[in-house]
């Protein structure tokens, strides 16, 4: 039952980081494509979690931090980018 | 240069390092609280105002509103987002901000990007509106309305009284 | 029982992802497309670690809280990188099918 479930969400999220990868190849504008990062990073989160449980071991926690970090910090540098043109001020 | 700069990110700041530990052990829990007392000593620069959280209980019912319209809310966005898109009725709306400090400001653009189908666009520069985007708006005036009667008055209440 | 109920938050958790995730690919203005992002996907995300929270739990090692710290950065850091974004956006003018306040307009060009 659990396996089952977790095989559909983990083709639900599969399916949604490829409708991100496609919003990001799309574009048009370059903030287009920095949500679709932002997106991105959110949604390897969620696969990392499921995959932990998945194979039962809390090793893909750290992971799963990790990059929700630095994908806060990338949008931001990014968005940063945008604004000011110049990221270090 | 104070002892103690700010009480309450001490604590938050322990409180996240036994969660990132994932234990109650009595070694981790000194060494959290040694964290907590050192950053804010340390980086008492960035941050020189002292928060003060004037009524914990109005604050503890401010959370507990808040994760119920973060769930109306998605369940709503979710829908929406489903639903024929040509049919919404995207706006921006300016909201006049009775908010001063930084904290309060930041804490109700928060709030309002996280609940009803709205996004906090931009804030003037003289800091005295808040535009926002929301994605389905009817009636531009009961969203500004609702927004300021359910996410300005606690947070007044809880970081500005007077 | 307890089976259901984890599958039940994994199966809400990546339907919310996807329900995101199709919003940014469906809707048409980037403004718009910004509320998919950031309001679906939070609610997933979090369903989806309370789930490991209660899946871990009950492996025998202690509770597991840790989830806790993700979900809170997440709803922390999602309102500020959607008002960064849409900061950027409008700074560069991008088309919107909503009228743009006027407020905005004389205040980018004072600049």
């Amino acid at each position: 039952m659990l396996n089952f479930a977790l095989m559909i969400a983990l083709a639900l999220v599969s399916a949604a980081a490829v409708l991100t990868l496609w919003r990001l190849v799309r574009g048009p504008s370059p903030p287009d494509r920095i949500l679709a990062l932002d997106t991105l990073s959110v949604n390897v989160i969620a696969l990392l979690v499921l995959f932990g449980i998945h194979l039962n071991s809390a090793l893909y926690f750290e992971a799963a931090l990790l990059i929700a970090l630095l994908g806060f910090v990338g949008t931001v540098a990014l968005c940063k980018f945008l604004l000011r043109g110049d990221i270090i001020e | 240069m104070t002892r103690l700069p700010h009480p309450v990110l001490t604590l938050s700041l322990a409180l996240v390092w036994l969660l990132l530990a994932n234990s109650l052990a009595p070694g981790q829990v000194l060494l959290g609280v040694l964290l907590g007392w050192l950053i804010p000593r340390f980086t008492q620069r960035f941050s020189p105002d002292r928060i003060h959280i004037h009524a914990p209980l109005v604050l503890l019912r401010f959370v507990a509103l808040l994760f119920h319209d973060i769930l109306i809310a998605n369940l709503n966005v979710a829908w929406l987002i489903l639903r024929e898109p040509r049919q919404l009725t995207p706006a921006f709306v300016v909201v006049p901000l009775d908010l001063r400090s930084d904290l309060g400001i930041s804490a109700f653009a928060g709030a309002v990007s996280l609940t009803p189908g709205t996004v906090s666009s931009w804030l003037s520069p003289d800091r005295r509106s808040l535009v926002v985007h929301g994605l389905h708006v009817r009636n531009p005036d009961a969203l500004v309305a609702t927004l300021k009667r359910r996410y300005e008055i606690p947070l007044l209440k809880v970081f500005e009284p007077c | 029982m307890l089976d259901i109920l984890l599958s039940l938050l994994i199966l809400t958790g990546a339907v919310f992802i996807f329900i995101g995730s199709l919003g940014l690919v469906r809707l048409d203005d980037f403004y718009t497309r910004l509320h998919g992002p950031t309001k679906a996907t939070t609610l997933g995300v979090g369903s989806l670690l309370i789930a490991s929270m209660i899946h871990f739990s009950l492996q025998g090692n202690g509770i597991s809280v840790h989830e806790i710290l993700i979900t809170l950065f997440l709803f922390i850091t999602a309102p500020v990188s959607a008002h960064l974004l849409s900061k950027a956006a409008l700074h560069r003018q991008l088309r919107s099918r909503a009228p743009l306040p006027p407020l905005i307009n004389t205040a980018e060009t004072e600049k």
